[in-house]
């Protein structure tokens, strides 16, 4: 019995980590978004006087 | 959880659709105001000579960003605690009665001082321009009013906790309470201005007002004035949006944990808004830009947590791939579409506000429209449209009434109305903005200048953004008054999200208010006591006030 | 509390990114002098005009001092004095100024001079005007039913 329990204890824990992968790229996304703003404006900063 | 409501109490209920009433009667009159603004603003048209554009504008903003505002999330306060808490008693009940009296008592003062042109002073009232006394204290009886239906939600929330001793309070209930003592604690800033120093100077006890100190006392409450705005909604995106689609909360630690740090975070860092004015060593501002780019962690937190469930949710529907999960989500349900269309919108909200709080980058946009432009993202759609999308279940669960198919239809056609307007809107004026172009100001050539003429296109945009946000405002009407008092009798559910059966046990020390409440004021009197000081000391012969309205 | 791993993935991303934008205005203000307006100087709002610098606005050339000229501009409902001026390109250039009455604003549209004038209280802002062209000068602090017509012109020349 021990053994399938092990299988399915790292089968749920792959599935979990994996099923998050969409999240993980749209705040990705999400952060490249910030990032492009902030540094559009810092360089609109920078080159006005 | 024995004592949580299936359905809010009838008597619960007449006090919350009070509170929405005045709201909504709100957004009639400032979108009617909004719309004109962006009209006079193309250069196209021309208000009638009775008033004028600033006392439109002061219309618009008091309306909407204190009294819509306001009487919305009380009510709101109200239901969520009363659904999860349990019916309140006759007490508390009373209490809120007393409390919506007073906040409305204080929005007709303020509405007829506006009215009659004796307040046009926008929404702000910095000092040295003085408005009519009754002004004030028509303003001072609209917080404090706040404050009383404040204390029925405490009183509730007291005993929940003496009925349940040593169990974490309902996740709803706790996170109005964080709003509720964030809003007290911010509200004595603006109450100590107007008590002390505006009130006495418009009766003419005291002839001259320290501008600055007034100033600094507004923004200690300003800022977290607007988290006070965008907290409910973020309830509803935690805790209520998971139900809507069927799935599950991520985490109710974490949303806590989220909501303990904008208790701590939204208060010490007023002077974000003061970054190009003189009288402040730039060393404080600095300090409290960091403070303020603390309270982005918690945003960064949310977002994670939407997607996480959303995504959850979807692969618990068997979606694959990495983006499959978007697809099994209820695009059919406006409950569900209209939050969602905010939740979008706060991106570019949160984009625009890194730059405002960035320090010297705060010159580049510095009371330009991008800044209205900005705050349109935030509070007039990601927090409002999440708003109308509480109200397409709660107004009709409050009146025993059903939101029916083809009201859910002109909901969601709503939603996209505001979010195609908006675009228009916020777009033209965040590039405007860039360009320089000024806020609160009516249509001017500048003399024929030629930077203010590459202004005129955008201003143009704003207009045919306008009209198509003022029609997103009478679909909304139309919609609060058939579910008010039209729509079919039937039960409506109030969703009430639950956590997944992973997460783990929710922390006792949340509930520790003395700590927070403790850390939130040490972290205030960090950011703000040698400052002030500076400026006391420092202080130029006060000003006297001035009427140029 | 348990975070997920892409949870701790992304906080950690976030908050160093915060971090970044942080160090890059930090270093920028306090070791490259771009601090924002911040002007500690007070005066009587009611003797502006007879108080030096702003008995005479306008454009001055100074020496001795970090910057070449200074230029000095009176703020009051619903206008500046002086209401146009030229400077010469490449100045450096100390812009000082002040209201009379109310709550104005001193945005010059199109560079980084965007600063808050406040009874009482003086605002400086020392930039070098480098690019040839004419600045609407807007006040866009709301200041009454004249506000969107007050402004200014600077003319920066070869
Ligand atoms: C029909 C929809 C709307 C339109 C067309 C509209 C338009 C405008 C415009 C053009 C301005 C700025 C004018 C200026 O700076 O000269 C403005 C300011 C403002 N709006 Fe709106 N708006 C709308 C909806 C809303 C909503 C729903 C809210 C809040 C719940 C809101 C809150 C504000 C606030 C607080 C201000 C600032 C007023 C001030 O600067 O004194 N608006 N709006
Ligand atoms: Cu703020
Ligand atoms: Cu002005």
């Amino acid at each position: 019995m021990a053994q399938p329990e092990i299988g399915k204890k790292t089968n749920t824990k792959v599935e979990d980590q994996s099923s998050l992968k969409g999240t993980l790229a749209s705040v990705f996304l999400l952060g490249f978004f910030l990032i492009i703003t902030w540094v559009g404006v810092y360089f609109l900063f920078l080159d006005r006087f | 959880m024995k004592s949580v409501n299936t359905i809010v109490d009838r008597r619960d209920g007449k006090l919350v659709m009070a509170h929405f009433y005045v709201a909504f009667i709100a957004l009639a009159i400032g979108g009617l105001a909004g719309l004109l603004q962006t009209l006079v603003r193309s250069g196209k048209f021309e208000l009638p000579s009775w008033t004028g554009y600033y006392q439109i504008l002061t219309i618009h903003g008091v309306v909407l960003g204190l009294v819509l505002t306001t009487f919305f999330i009380m009510g709101f306060q109200l239901a969520l605690v009363s659904k999860t808490s349990g019916t309140l008693t006759a007490k508390q009940r009373k209490t809120g009665w007393i409390g919506f009296w007073t906040m409305t008592v204080g929005t007709v003062m303020a509405a007829v001082m506006i009215l009659m042109n004796e307040a046009s002073v926008l929404y702000t009232f910095y000092a040295p321009l003085q408005a009519h006394a009754l002004f004030y204290i028509g303003l001072t009886l609209v917080v404090v009013g706040s404050w009383i239906d404040g204390a029925a939600l405490i009183m509730a929330y007291a005993s929940w906790r003496k009925a349940n001793p040593g169990k974490p309070s309902p996740l709803l209930t706790f996170m109005a309470m964080v709003n509720t003592l964030m809003w007290i604690v911010a509200t004595i800033g603006v109450a100590a201005t107007v008590l002390f120093q505006l009130l006495p100077w418009s009766l003419g006890l005291v002839e001259r007002v320290d501008v600055l100190v007034s100033r600094t006392l507004f923004w200690y409450f300003g800022h977290p004035l607007v988290y006070f705005w965008l907290l409910p909604a973020y309830m509803a995106w935690y805790a209520i949006v998971p139900k809507i689609i069927g799935g599950k909360i991520f985490s109710d630690s974490l949303a806590r944990m989220s909501f303990i740090l904008f208790l701590l975070f939204s208060i010490p860092v007023g002077f974000h808004h003061q970054l190009t004015e003189p009288g402040i060593d730039p060393a404080w501002k600095f300090l409290q830009v960091v403070l303020t780019f603390l309270v982005v962690i918690p945003s960064l937190m949310t977002a994670f947590s939407l997607f996480a469930t959303f995504e959850m949710y979807g692969r618990s529907k068997g979606a694959t791939g990495l983006f499959g999960w978007l697809k099994k989500l209820p695009w059919g349900d406006a409950r569900f579409v209209v939050p969602f269309i905010g939740m979008l919108a706060f991106i570019p909200a949160g984009a625009g506000g890194l730059v405002n709080a960035s320090h010297q980058l705060n010159q580049v946009v510095h009371n330009t429209i991008w800044v209205t432009g900005h705050f349109h993202l935030t509070l007039a759609t990601s927090v409002v449209l999440t708003f109308f999308g509480i109200s397409y279940w709660l107004v009709p669960h409050l009146t025993g009434r059903v939101l029916t198919k083809a009201m859910n239809k002109l909901a969601i056609i709503q939603g996209v109305v505001w979010a195609i307007g908006m675009t228009f809107m916020s777009g033209a004026m965040h590039a405007a903005g860039l360009l320089g172009a000024p806020r609160r100001s009516s249509f001017s050539t500048y003399g024929g200048s030629e930077q203010a003429m590459e202004w005129i296109p955008y201003q143009v945009a704003q207009a045919v953004g306008g009209s198509i946000l003022f029609l997103g405002i009478i679909l909304m009407l139309y919609i609060f008054i058939n579910l008010a008092f039209f729509a079919p009798k039937g039960e409506e559910e109030f969703p009430v999200g639950e956590v997944s059966d992973a997460a783990e046990k929710t922390p006792m020390v949340f509930e520790n208010w003395k700590l927070w409440i403790g850390i939130t004021v040490l972290l205030i009197l960090f950011a703000y006591t040698i400052p002030f000081i500076d400026m006391i000391e420092n202080a130029p012969i006060g000003s006297k006030g001035y009427k140029f309205f | 509390m348990h975070i997920h791993k892409f949870e701790k993935i992304w906080l950690i991303f976030g908050i160093t990114t915060l971090l970044v934008f942080l160090t890059v205005v930090g270093v920028s203000a306090f070791y490259m002098g771009n601090q924002p307006p911040s002007c500690l100087a007070t005066i009587n709002p009611e003797k502006v005009d007879t108080t030096a610098p702003f008995d005479e606005p306008g454009l001055k050339k100074v020496e001795g001092k970090e910057w070449d000229y200074e230029l000095i501009f009176v703020a009051s409902a619903f206008a500046y004095n002086p209401g146009q001026v030229e400077v010469p390109k490449g100045a450096k250039v100390k812009v000082i100024a002040t209201t009379k009455d109310v709550i104005h604003g001193f945005e010059v549209a199109g560079t980084n001079i965007n600063m808050m004038l406040e009874p009482g209280y003086i605002s400086e802002f020392v930039t070098t005007f480098d690019k040839a062209g004419e600045y609407l000068i807007v006040c866009n602090e709301y200041c009454g039913v004249g506000h969107h017509m007050m402004s200014s012109k600077i003319e920066v020349v070869e």
